[in-house]
């Protein structure tokens, strides 16, 4: 039986303004608000439909911040069999390289045959998740991963290039897979669906122990962007807008 | 370790990525900081002939092959040794589909630090931009070679262009392969090529229903240009693929980029922030697609396409 | 098993039908006629495959999951239209077409567009998907100061509960700064939750998500028992709806007005402050969820008569027959499902009784309307002089000389 892990982490939500803390490097943890990766919900949207069409196990492996619970009984309520909670110093974030040899230490327990996560994360700094996970746990990666199958021991993978191009690869496992896409977006679970599997399943807690974070990067300073040039805001009404175009248009030549 | 700056060239069929163009020109800009020379290193097999205009003082060739399209694996390896060997101050690899299948590995491997997403080169920082574009850091390079991951946007592909360097053949193993390239799926034939339009009328989710598109092909066809689109149209099925303007999607240039609805999320923006002209039309002036459009208008879309149109009719 | 595949159990209709009976007056069910009056008369009855009357049928046949198979119920605007024409008084409303459409839900049978609002209300108490930290920015620049409780730290007569699109959508604040102005000239002593108020979570409940109503509904319940209050008042009749008739069976008990009934009480202090614009043709369009729902038909006919020089006109559906604006019951968040469906909207037609009613107003009293109408008075013939304007705009424009 295919044992299916998904390793998942929270990144700042964009929908609200980012703070840079004090010390100038990092982001104001106070005023953030987390969510899931985008990507990490496709790669555990994958684990399911991959468990569904030929079978497996799904084990969600998260690290413990603000939030996590409902991500992870999401995650059940959606198919997953196993829940795991990192225990650990996470509060404050981390970074990629420290999150990864968690998560490989976790792994090398669990014995997974095949990784799915995320591609990547909007706070990567220093590198995603899965290429690290792969290299401590001696496994190959393949990501920018939109779709794949099983073919015994290997996942037949069909990765994404710009232009529409896909690249069908043949990897073999174990082997850990940044995910792009699910092959269908990520589900919806009606929170009464949520609210019972916090009644009935339960989080398996896992001690990370001290965090190795070794490898990552010193930011000298992390700032806001400049306020961009805005565009030159054109005035009147709709129609008068209209005839601005017609005249923009034929002063840069399309017309 | 030396002093100069590597570039992982890549190419997909026999095709210079312009990623690789865009590193090199940040290459140079590191490599006046540190005194070294800009190294290309390209991999595959009987492509030495892809070096041709690439903007580095020399090209390491390493041939094989498995080498000869992209595999996670037989790059990462192939690399391993050559950084190892030749310890250079640090290397650059695209923030892409074949850059961040290595670059991390690497990493890991070596035990070498890595900077992502990094948009430029200033005064020797490395600047990158993170948070969908939201947030910018910068680093300095490590005491050791340093990795780094570009993501295009501070440079145009042509200042990388126009070299003609030394291509020197080196060895690379490529050992234990876990990873094959069975074959490539073309995407679906497009019925018109939207990177060779000089005019584009882009829709996003404002577009609102299937129907509307009519209004915008309308305009597209006024105009002699065509119609393309942010991901969340064509997720609906509304446009086919090749009609996706993107991260995922195209990478186009067009003389005007008209855009209806898009409120230009950093994955649609890597698409088209180097169109000519482009002019956004939101309902919401807190859109992220005023900060890159040339003008703007803050009006209800259908209002105006109905205008426009008359007076492009009129016109 | 795919999770999002429909499939139950032989006894699956019969403990379906039996949950039914939980909703006021649901023993009714047993006495359908089956004259199909509810199916004639939903505004897209005529698309749906299974209409009220023939789930009920399929009900009494035993296959119900029959109905589950199809996506029909996902064209259901919850307009109580169907339910005011039964003669047999069936609540299929609040009843049989919301539980269907929690049956949907659970099977993980959603359309997209409406997932990603009910992800949204989960995630930030919006469906909009806006921050909730800038919930009262609407209020940021505006002197005098809108009290927001927290840091009013006072009692107050009035709790104003502002709703979702009256807090972000651009068009609709318009309207909320309307009823700013107007509870200032008033005198009225209000505040708000501001960042504290959460989406009422009732077209989320009709639209099935009922877990996720419960969840709003108790976040609201907190922020009003942090505070001392005489009343509420609402914007958004859906709210209104919500916290009269549902937040009560959760415990959740407050006194609450929808602000049409509030101003109406207050008509006689309104009154001097009105001046007019000249001559003016209004009709109003009656709410699904002030009207049917919970029958307020006079108060907001009793404002516009109010201000002088409208001359109030009626359309061919008022009051109980009113045609609902596409936006209940989730319909606000199908709009591109639906539209792929009819290829019809429900708003072009309320439009265009009210081009015919001679009308130069189409006054409304609810936060989904102005946007509609407005979209659908562009679409449609003659209506290209038509306003939309919600009755308190009409009443603050009123003020201004």
């Amino acid at each position: 039986m295919t044992h299916i892990m998904v390793p998942v982490k929270l990144v700042p939500d964009l929908v609200e303004e980012l703070e840079i803390a004090d010390s100038g490097t990092a982001l104001d943890m106070t005023w953030l608000r987390l969510i899931i990766n985008e990507f990490d919900d496709h790669a555990i949207e994958q684990a399911i439909l991959l468990k569904e069409r030929s079978g497996g196990e799904v084990t969600v492996i998260a690290p413990d911040q603000e939030g996590m619970d409902d991500v992870l009984f999401t995650a059940a309520a959606k198919g997953a069999d196993r829940i795991i909670k990192l225990i650990g110093d996470f509060e404050e974030g981390t970074n990629n390289h420290a999150l990864a040899r968690a998560f490989a230490d976790a792994a090398k327990d669990a014995g997974p045959d095949l990784i799915l996560t995320g591609v990547q994360g909007n706070d990567d700094l220093d590198g995603s998740v899965g290429p690290y996970l792969a290299e401590y746990l001696g496994m190959t990666y393949v990501g920018y991963v939109a779709g794949l199958s099983l073919e015994g021991d290997k996942a037949i993978v069909q990765k994404e290039y710009p232009g529409g191009l896909i690249a069908e690869m043949e990897v073999s496992l174990p082997a850990v897979l940044g995910i792009q896409a699910a092959e269908e977006p990520p589900r919806y679970v009606a929170v009464s669906k949520v609210r019972q599997m916090m009644k009935e399943a339960s989080i398996d807690e896992v001690d990370a122990g001290d965090l190795d974070t070794s490898g990552g990067l010193e930011v000298s300073s992390m700032y806001l962007p400049e306020a961009a040039e805005r565009a030159e805001m054109l005035e009147g009404d709709e129609e008068e807008i209209a005839a601005k175009l017609v005249e923009i248009f034929k002063e840069i030549g399309v017309m | 370790m030396n002093n100069d700056i590597y570039v992982v060239i890549e190419h997909v069929r026999e095709q210079v990525a312009d990623i690789s163009y865009i590193m090199l020109a940040a290459a140079r800009d590191l490599a006046q900081e540190t005194g070294g020379e800009v190294v290309g290193i390209l991999l595959g097999q009987d492509a030495d002939g892809l070096a041709g205009d690439l903007a580095a003082d020399k090209v390491l060739y390493g041939e094989d092959p498995a080498l000869a399209e992209f595999t996670s694996d037989a790059y990462q390896n192939a690399l391993a040794g050559l950084i190892r060997e030749n310890a250079p101050r640090a290397v650059f690899f695209g923030s892409t589909t074949i850059g961040t299948d290595v670059a991390g590995v690497l990493s890991a491997r070596l035990g070498l630090p890595l900077v992502s997403s990094c948009l430029k080169i200033d005064d020797g920082m490395i600047v990158s931009q993170i948070c969908g574009g939201k947030i910018m850091t910068e680093s300095n390079l490590a005491d050791t070679t340093t990795l780094i991951t570009m993501i295009p946007g501070g440079y145009k592909p042509e200042e990388g262009q126009g070299g003609s360097p030394e291509v020197t053949p080196v060895a690379v193993d490529v050992a234990d392969l876990r990873v094959a390239l069975k074959e490539y799926i073309e995407p679906e034939v497009a019925d018109v090529d939207i990177t060779q339009e000089d005019v584009l009328i882009a829709i996003g989710r404002g577009i609102q229903t299937e129907d509307n598109i009519e209004l915008a092909e309308e305009l597209a066809e006024l105009l002699g240009g065509a119609v393309c689109a942010s991901r969340p149209v064509v997720d609906q099925g509304w446009l086919p693929t090749p009609r996706m303007v993107g991260k995922s999607g195209q990478l186009v240039k067009p003389k005007l980029y008209l855009a209806l609805g898009i409120s230009g999320a950093p994955e649609h923006v890597e698409g088209m922030a180097e169109a000519e002209n482009i002019i956004a039309v939101n309902i919401d002036p807190g859109a992220p697609i005023f900060d890159i459009a040339k003008y703007g208008a803050e009006v209800d879309l259908f209002d105006l396409i109905d205008y426009l149109l008359e007076a492009l009719e009129d016109a | 098993m795919a999770a999002n595949e429909v499939s139950h159990s032989p006894s699956f209709t019969k403990t379906f039908y039996e949950s039914l009976f939980d909703v006021t007056d649901g023993d009714n069910l047993k006495s359908c006629l089956q004259c199909a009056n509810c199916s004639g008369v939903c505004p897209f009855g005529y698309l749906m495959d299974f209409p009220p009357g023939r789930m009920i049928a399929w009900m009494r046949a035993g296959i119900f999951d029959e109905v589950l198979e199809t996506d029909s119920v996902w064209m259901c605007v919850s307009c109580y239209a169907c339910t005011e024409v039964c003669p047999k008084n069936i609540p299929l409303t609040p009843g049989l077409m919301t539980r269907t459409k929690e049956e949907m839900l659970l099977a993980g049978n959603v359309p997209t567009e409406l997932q990603s609002a009910l992800e949204f209300s989960q995630r930030y108490g919006n469906p909009l998907g806006e921050s909730p930290r800038k919930r009262a920015e609407w209020a940021k620049d505006l002197q005098p100061e809108v009290p927001i409780m927290r840091k009013a730290k006072r009692p107050v007569d009035v709790l104003w509960f502002v709703g979702d699109y009256p807090s972000y959508h651009p068009r609709v604040l318009q309207t909320t700064k309307a009823l700013y102005n107007i509870l200032n000239a008033l005198g009225i002593d209000y505040g708000i939750l501001g960042p504290e108020e959460n989406s009422d979570g009732d077209t989320q409940r009709l639209a099935g998500e009922r877990g996720l109503f419960e969840v709003l509904a108790e976040k609201n319940g907190k922020a009003f028992s942090r505070y001392d209050f005489k009343e509420i008042v609402t914007t958004d009749p859906h709210a209104y709806n919500a916290i009269k008739n549902e937040y009560p069976e959760l415990g959740i008990e407050y006194s609450v007005k929808h602000y049409t009934e509030f101003l109406a009480e207050r008509l006689d202090d309104l009154k001097p402050l009105l001046k007019g614009n000249g001559e003016v043709k209004v009709t109003y369009h009656d709410p699904c969820y002030l009207g049917r729902a919970n029958k307020v038909y006079d108060q907001p006919r009793a404002l516009l008569e109010a201000i002088p020089g409208v001359e109030l006109v009626e359309m061919p559906h008022n009051r109980t027959t009113s045609l609902c604006c596409g936006g209940g019951g989730g319909g606000m968040w199908l709009d591109g499902f639906q539209w792929e469906k009819a290829h019809v909207r429900l708003s072009e037609w309320r439009v265009r009784e009210a081009v015919t009613a001679g009308a130069d107003v189409l006054a409304v009293a609810c936060p989904y309307e102005p946007p509609r109408f407005e979209d659908a008075a562009k679409m449609v013939e003659g209506a290209g002089n038509l306003a939309v304007k919600d009755v308190v705009e009409l009443l603050a424009e009123a003020m201004e000389d």
